[in-house]
């Protein structure tokens, strides 16, 4: 038994240091492909901003995309809440309020996440900075995950945190997809041009899977292997089934810690279903950018029936 | 003339209770000494004690300072203290019980009747009601002064919600870690077992209803209070829940905590939420940080609330000035800790006395605390003592004056070696089906040379305190 708020306080918590770690990652491909001279760098700002899901909020403020202000805003900008130095700031609120529940050592290392990037992150950070600065935001949430995963008990407390974690990942590698889906359809040609090549890269970026992909498939990239990569292949940590197979481990271990399911585990096993169940072919035949946007909205749905389930709501 | 130091005596001869730590001083590389003070902030700082002080948005969480050397009193010192705060606290359930009541001391003419009537912190609420055990202030922070060798005051009794345990506990915690070789060559009376202890004494105050371990709860105003790390520490120790008002709710007579498989009966809540806060349909309407209806369950026997509505009166410094009567009326002897001789600006004559004498005085709001809106007079300017006297005129029934007592200082390490700073010391009680009283207590320092005021609000800083196993 946990209290509702302290429910909510561990999956907020985790959905923001993942999201702070995804921030990290996005601008990292961004910077990657304004270094290509064959791309279109304002264009790809700012489709890293929709990927972040900010892009409005951006719009609003600035008139122009470059990487010094993207990267600002996606990194420093308070006013933006998906931040690195918000995601972080809300992290902690939420991890001071869950105190209770965190042994010392994953409480500890969230604070000095804290303490240390609001150093970092004090001043605008030049851009010859941001690769360093890149590498100590997702250095700083692995020492988190590290703690956390070395000292937790493997409870509800547990389980709440992993499905924070695992909806933020599902929706980020979701948004990332379908930001770009376009440059995935194989109505063109099947042998990507250099753009191709660079834009198919940088997906593979933004959710580090660069290396692996080769490991799994080959060393030529094709769009429809990285969408298998991103949205079946049930081994990669940050494709949608490996995160749709851990909300639901998480679930069913809830489910019989508290011998009560809901409505949430069987939307999460339907989702889970759909993934398993598919090939590829049949996605990109039914319409890829159709099924992004259903499983965002999918993802969104569950993430609210879970917080009613386990009334948080 | 030089107050009392609790460890050089006036000639430079060491005191007893000091000797073996100053031995064991005189062996330690100052340099490494200095690291070992920057390691213990590191700890404070990556643990998160901080503390919030209102109004200061930059230092929205500081540290407290801490000071490694650790001030030390003998077995004989504490034992005679821990009898004169044992007498305090049973006399201070005996009035507020009496004063809920039958009203005995009043109708005895040892204390005045106006002292209730107009004091907001006397709860209409609370008359003709018994809580669980007959305690009303289950948690008591006694502030404590010396000013010589044999010479201490009971400065306030903090009988609301008395914080700065967990600094208790820390600065322990943190000088184990720092110095285990120190506590390897001197006994000292262990404070860790603070928690439990509060716990054992909180199930012990459960309803009468209550069948099996009750379940016990840490009610806190949320992150953004200034003591919040206390809370969630406290019921971390404990293994209790920490519940915000927004937790909690009334059904079926019962107060119920939101969880992730319904919601669940508290029986037990320590608050650390202000009486006026606790329930909006009794006290102020606006607060969101309490439980609508918690004051009906509470008088129909189903939870206990600890510390008791009400108790505030009982640590109002209108009233301080009447403890050495309180104490005498209830236990049937003399106080074993004496009163610090207190001037009521509400009388006439003494309102005069206290204007002529300001420079000598120290000056309090009677429902002031923190330190805040009090005067020092020997440390303020003379604009600072004009300007207070109006305020004084102005209300004279809101202060108290007292005077300048010479508080004892023991030595904090700065960057020039060792210095003596005043000090005054919080120790913790707990009141239940016994007494629990914890060894030491919380010693505040006044870290700016000759400041008398301790208050970590306006710079104070904090020591472990060690109560001599001899």
């Amino acid at each position: 038994m946990l209290l509702g708020r302290t429910a909510n306080g561990l999956y907020w918590m985790f959905r923001y240091i993942e999201r702070a770690e995804n921030m990290a990652r996005l601008i990292d491909a961004g910077l990657r492909m304004a270094l290509t001279k064959t791309s279109d760098a304002p264009e790809e700002w700012s489709s890293v901003l929709m990927s972040a899901g900010v892009k409005i909020g951006y719009d609003a403020k600035y008139g122009e995309y470059n990487a010094s202000l993207v990267s600002d805003f996606l990194l420093r900008d308070l006013g933006n809440p998906s931040s690195v130095m918000s995601c972080i700031e809300t992290a902690r609120s939420n991890a001071r309020m869950v105190r209770t529940a965190l042994t010392r050592e994953a409480w500890e290392s969230v604070n000095e996440t804290w303490m240390i990037l609001k150093s970092t992150l004090a001043a605008a950070v030049p851009e010859t900075d941001l690769p360093r600065v890149l590498d100590q935001i997702k250095r700083e949430t692995a020492i988190i995950r590290g703690a956390f995963h070395g000292t937790m008990l493997r409870n509800e407390i547990f389980n709440f945190a992993r499905i924070g974690t695992f909806i933020e990942r599902a929706d980020n590698t979701a948004r990332i997809l379908d930001v770009k889906y376009y440059v995935l359809l194989p109505s063109i040609s099947y042998v990507g041009t250099t753009l191709d090549n660079f834009q198919w890269e940088s997906i593979l970026r933004s959710v580090s899977a660069h290396r692996s992909y080769r490991w799994v498939y080959d060393v030529e990239y094709n769009p429809v292997n990285i969408a298998d990569y991103l949205i079946l292949n049930a081994r990669m940590p940050r494709s949608l089934n490996f995160c749709y197979s851990n909300i639901v481990d998480n679930l069913k271990f809830l489910a019989n810690d508290y011998g009560t399911r809901h409505a949430c585990h069987d939307m999460a096993e339907s989702i889970m279903t759909r993934l398993e169940n598919n090939d590829i072919r049949t996605i990109f035949d039914n319409g890829l950018h159709e099924f992004l946007s259903d499983l965002i909205y999918q993802t969104y749905g569950l993430g609210s029936k879970i917080a009613e389930a386990y009334n948080f709501d | 003339m030089k107050p009392f130091d609790e460890m050089i005596k006036t000639g430079g001869q060491v005191r007893p209770p000091y000797e073996q730590l100053q031995c064991w001083l005189d062996t330690q590389n100052p340099e490494r000494f200095a690291q070992k003070a920057r390691d213990a902030e590191n700890v404070f700082r990556k643990t998160g004690i901080t503390f919030a002080v209102y109004g200061d948005e930059e230092a929205a969480e500081r540290l407290i300072p801490f000071d490694i050397i650790p001030r030390i009193i003998t077995g004989n010192e504490w034992r005679r203290l821990s009898q004169g705060i044992e007498q305090r606290v049973m006399a201070l359930n005996a009035f507020l019980d009496d004063i809920y009541h039958r009203q005995e001391i009043i109708r005895a003419g040892r204390i005045p009747r106006e002292l209730f009537t107009h004091n907001d912190a006397y709860l209409p609420e609370m008359v003709g009601f018994r809580p669980p055990g007959n305690v009303y202030t289950h948690i008591i922070g006694v502030d404590i002064v010396r000013t010589e060798e044999n010479q201490f005051y009971v400065l306030e009794d903090n009988a609301r919600t008395p914080s700065g345990v967990s600094y208790m506990l820390e600065n322990r915690e943190t000088m184990m870690q720092l110095f285990p070789e120190l506590f390897q060559q001197i006994k000292v009376r262990p404070v860790e077992t603070y928690p439990k202890q509060l716990r054992q004494s909180l199930a012990a105050v459960a309803p009468p209803g209550c069948n099996g371990t009750p379940t016990i709860a840490v009610l806190t105003p949320g992150i953004y209070n200034s003591a919040y790390f206390e809370h969630a520490f406290l019921a971390d120790q404990m293994g209790v829940e920490l519940v915000e008002g927004s937790d909690l709710k009334i059904e079926n007579g019962k107060v119920v905590m939101r969880t992730t498989e319904g919601n669940r009966a508290i029986d037990v809540l320590y608050r650390r939420v202000d009486d006026s806060f606790l329930d909006p349909l009794t006290f102020r309407r606006d607060s969101a940080l309490g439980v609508a209806g918690i004051m009906d369950v509470y008088r129909s026997g189903n939870i206990t609330i600890a510390n008791a509505p009400g108790t505030g009166i009982a640590d109002d410094k209108a009233l301080y000035s009447y403890m050495p009567e309180i104490v005498e009326f209830y236990t049937g002897r003399k106080a074993i800790l004496e009163n610090v001789p207190t001037h009521r600006c509400s009388e006439p004559d003494t309102l005069k006395y206290v204007l002529e004498n300001l420079a000598d005085l120290v000056v309090k709001e009677v429902h002031g605390s923190g330190g805040y809106g009090m005067l020092v007079g020997p440390a303020a300017t003379k604009q600072e003592r004009e300007d207070f006297a109006l305020k004084l005129k102005a209300n004279p029934k809101n202060y108290i004056a007292q005077p300048t007592l010479a508080l004892s200082t023991t030595p904090i390490m700065t960057e020039k070696g060792l210095a003596p700073r005043h000090v005054d010391l919080r120790p913790f009680v707990l009141v239940s089906d016994r007494i629990r009283i914890t060894p030491g207590g919380l010693t505040r320092v006044a870290l700016k040379e000759g400041s008398l005021v301790v208050n970590s609000s306006q710079g104070g800083g904090t020591k472990d305190t060690w109560v001599l196993d001899d």
